[in-house]
């Protein structure tokens, strides 16, 4: 059987579905971002009037608190107000009051024009965009932030800003890199990839879907927000320790509530993959053939939905203890101070492999086609995810080794931090593997897949020593550690970013790079990384503690440097902007598959049909099968006429 | 294939000689002050010959297929399809397994060693608050002191208390950190080996004041100790 193209059934609606209204009261009235805008004030005002109605009746004194009023009115009220403007909610909101809808209008879904981008969209691959280029503006913003405090470092001693400032813009860079960057970017490359290696139309729910990435701008906005908070900005760090979060200005109400907007984000996009993946794969496509990037992010969906509640949990309860007077974390009420690290590293230690998975999976696809070669030992690849799965919730105490907790979990979560080593080892060698008598493109992607190989190694290895309670507990707290996160999330995560951006850039935008930019990109970047983080495993080990606005005078020359080359790092993305938007609108028409994967994302158009795949796949083999005679990953024809090959 | 395992070996060993002179050339700890940072630095060593080896050995890889099997860009031949060997697997699963297991044992046993008290350490009492350390010792009768004196060769007992936030009590030539919690007894064990003037500094953020947020710490000898206690308690 053919399938048919959905879109086809669009013209032949009743004209009664058409909008009757005009088009200025479709400017305002109908979904978009002028009735989001209107609909969030509004939110507002309700979220106020709701609190200071129920304290007057209450008689509680004062009427007007200004956190009150700000939790309710701007970070509950006005987010839901916007959502349901610009159209989140339309559907299901029709369905429940008994309205019409329209379950074949197709009117939301794919772009036609750069408008589409801006409204709620349940393509998976405008979703997918949205995503990107959404993280990459908050990208920039951490990124300047981080150059900043870096100017700031470049002399021991204040020169720039006051220290709430400073420490608000290392906790404003952390969380934007951490909610707004890294793991919502990975969202956005598989959004786009994933439906299409899997052979489906789009993702399990689509409306979901872009209600998720909508949720993402929120916190975005909200934890930017915070800078002009009475106040300044949250500056507990990204990690929030209670109590000192608990007595921090009002700006670290933006970060309690901010959290929860990208952790909602977070958890509906990783249940829509899972039920994706485990729902929507070709005929065909078994557990056993569906390409790493797919493994890697069902993995990773797992660890979000088990793992993000958590997170959520601890800062409603440093909430609470700020505005209901609990007392969850304050020792004079009772509260268990150490609690707080406890639920907030069940969700944050799982978080760094959130961050890391998906980015396993990009440099699989990456190797894999650039060397011309399967990927080395594909299952014990995919199994080594599920062991980091698996292992990642057992050693969520080896953040808090100096912290005071009972001294006989030490070793036991020693152990399972070192045994970590183990899957992610296998996934090391087995890349190098990969390489092994490859034919070798030496690409950008290909190139950041490598650079991310040997970076991580060494934050893998620094791992290694943090692992050990003993060395711990000497270079806890201290740049060391600083170092140790930049190599695994920057020379780790961000490199696979960019590896993924550049591979897949032909089949999101239709349009191939500028090799030679992006090379530069990458050297410049490469270089520039390494001197401005290496030397901090130097500073930390001989003394320099983190988050401090001033320094012993003798890492007065070596924080220059970093600075210095902090700058260069965050210029070198001026390349990777300008290459990637050139690009875009004039570059070169890419081919359908400009690498020769084999994967079926590469089988259909650049950038691919508004439903993916004109007739369903039949997949009758595995992904990798480069190089041997005759191999198919999958069949573009009809699925009854398909015959299968052994894989 | 014998010629391209040599230039593999000769690659690693390269990289391994670099990465080794870095390790060495430069003072990567500072000078250990007590016993407990010179096992912390045995552990620290073990380490490091393990990652020498392990990233040379990454690395000699990556660089050599690089060089050996780099193809043009128009190049359109597959490599060979090798999908797997079990016995390369079974190795690099059992090697690192291992190499981890031994270093957690070691690390097991100095941090014990390093949580032993003996008989009767000197009792510091360390009191954490934005922004300043303040050390009582309770043998001594009550007095306070805003640097932190200790005698060389006895090995002090830290007992940390924090009166707002959390702190952490860090001395980097002592090796030895830890976090003073509001609600939460803590301790830490520091048997100095040599004499001199060190800062103890606050290693968690704890607000504003945080980055100033030292103290003196001397160690003396026991003579100098038990003048600078009477000087106190006078």
């Amino acid at each position: 059987m053919t399938a048919t193209h959905p879109d086809s059934s669009h013209a032949q609606y009743p004209p009664h579905f058409e909008p009757p209204h005009s088009s200025t009261w479709r400017l305002f009235f109908g979904p978009g971002l002028v009735r989001g805008a209107w609909m969030a004030a509004a939110g507002f005002v309700l979220g106020t009037l709701l609190v200071l109605v129920l304290r007057s009746w209450w008689s509680w004194d004062p009427v007007w608190n200004t956190e009150v009023v700000l939790v309710v009115g701007a970070m509950v009220a006005a987010p839901m107000g916007f959502l349901g403007g610009i159209g989140a909610f339309d559907y299901w909101l029709y369905y429940i009051s008994g309205r019409p809808t329209r379950p074949e209008d197709h009117s939301g879904h794919g772009a036609r024009g750069w408008r589409d981008y801006f409204r709620v969209n349940t393509d998976h691959k405008v979703i997918g965009i949205q995503y990107l280029v959404t993280t990459f503006v908050f990208f920039v913003i951490g990124g300047l932030m981080a150059m900043f405090f870096r100017a700031e470092l470049a002399q021991p001693g204040l020169q720039f800003v006051d220290s709430q400032t400073f420490n608000g813009l290392v906790s404003v860079h952390a969380t934007l890199m951490i909610f707004l960057f890294i793991i919502p970017a990975f969202a956005g490359i598989a959004n786009f990839v994933v439906p299409l290696m899997l052979g489906a139309p789009d993702m399990a729910f689509p409306r979901l879907n872009a209600l998720s990435f909508w949720l993402l701008p929120i916190a975005g906005i909200m934890f930017l927000a915070s800078f002009i908070a009475p106040g300044g900005a949250f500056g507990a760090g990204w990690t929030g320790y209670a109590p000192f979060a608990e007595g921090q200005p009002l700006g670290q109400t933006f970060f309690n509530m901010g959290v929860q907007w990208a952790g909602a984000s977070s958890i509906l996009t990783a249940l829509n993959f899972l039920v994706t993946i485990i729902t929507m794969r070709a005929p065909g496509m078994t557990f056993w053939r569906m390409p790493l990037l797919v493994w890697a992010n069902f993995t990773t969906s797992l660890l979000v939905v088990i793992a993000t509640p958590f997170i959520a949990g601890s800062q409603f309860f440093v909430l609470f203890d700020r505005i209901l007077h609990t007392s969850f974390f304050t020792p004079e009420g009772g509260g268990y101070v150490l609690g707080y690290q406890h639920v907030f590293w069940f969700y944050s230690h799982p978080a760094v492999y959130i961050m890391m998975l998906p980015g396993f999976g990009i440099v699989s696809e990456v190797i894999s086609s650039m060397s011309r070669k399967p990927v080395f030992g594909y299952r014990l690849m995919a199994l080594s995810l599920m062991g980091i799965l698996v292992l990642g919730f057992s050693v969520w105490a080896h953040h808090m080794f100096v912290a005071g907790m009972a001294d006989w979990l030490r070793v036991p979560m020693m152990i399972t931090t070192l045994l970590i080593a183990i899957p992610t080892g296998i996934k090391v060698f087995s890349w190098t593997a990969t390489l092994w008598q490859g034919r070798i493109h030496l690409t950008t992607p290909m190139l950041f897949a490598l650079g991310f190989l040997t970076m991580f190694v060494i934050g893998g290895l620094s791992g290694i020593y943090l692992g050990s309670v003993p060395i711990d507990i000497a270079a806890s707290d201290t740049y060391f550690i600083v170092a140790h996160i930049h190599y695994v999330l920057f020379g780790g995560s961000v490199f696979t970013i960019f590896a993924g951006v550049y591979y897949w850039f032909p089949k999101m935008t239709g349009r191939m790079y500028d090799e030679r930019l992006g090379k530069w990109h990458f050297w410049l970047t490469f270089v520039s990384f390494n001197v401005t983080f290496f030397p901090m495993h130097y500073v930390g080990l001989r003394g320099m503690p983190r988050r401090v606005f001033d320094y012993d005078s003798a890492f007065g020359d070596l924080n220059f440097v970093i600075s210095i080359a902090s700058f260069v790092l965050g210029a070198s993305f001026i390349v990777f902007a300008y290459n990637v938007i050139t690009s875009w609108v004039r570059g070169p028409v890419a081919e359908a598959n400009p690498w020769r994967a084999h994967s079926l994302e590469w089988q259909v158009s650049s950038p691919p049909p508004i439903f993916n795949f004109d007739e369903i796949p039949q997949v009758v083999g595995g992904p990798y099968e480069y190089g041997v005679p005759g191999a198919r990953h999958a069949v573009m024809s009809p699925a009854r006429e398909a015959k299968e090959v052994p894989a | 294939m014998r010629k391209g395992i040599v230039q593999l070996v000769a690659i690693g060993v390269v990289i391994g000689v670099l990465v080794t002179l870095v390790a060495v050339l430069f003072q990567w700890l500072p000078t250990s002050a007590t016993e407990e940072f010179d096992r912390i630095q045995d552990v620290y060593w073990f380490a490091t010959v393990m990652s020498i080896v392990i990233f040379s050995l990454v690395a000699a890889v990556v660089v050599y297929a690089v060089w050996k099997w780099r193809v043009p860009l128009d190049d359109d031949a597959d490599g060979p399809p090798i999908h797997g060997h079990t016995g390369l697997e079974v190795v690099w699963t059992a090697v690192p397994a291992i190499l981890v297991i031994a270093l957690g044992i070691v690390s097991a046993v100095v941090l014990s060693e390093n949580g032993r008290a003996s008989d009767r350490p000197l009792q510091v009492k360390a009191i954490g608050q934005q922004f300043a350390w303040k050390f009582e010792y309770g043998d001594y009768g009550d007095f306070e002191s805003g640097e932190l004196v200790l005698p060389v060769g006895r090995e002090a007992q830290f007992t940390m208390e924090a009166v707002d936030v959390i702190h952490s009590f860090w001395v980097p030539q002592f090796g030895q950190k830890m976090d003073a919690v509001p609600g939460v007894e803590t301790t830490i064990l520091v048997t100095p080996t040599r004499t001199g003037e060190f800062a103890v500094i606050c290693a968690e953020l704890c607000g504003l004041g945080h980055a100033t947020m030292r103290a003196k710490a001397r160690v003396v000898t026991q003579a100098d100790f038990d003048k600078w206690v009477k000087e106190k308690q006078a």
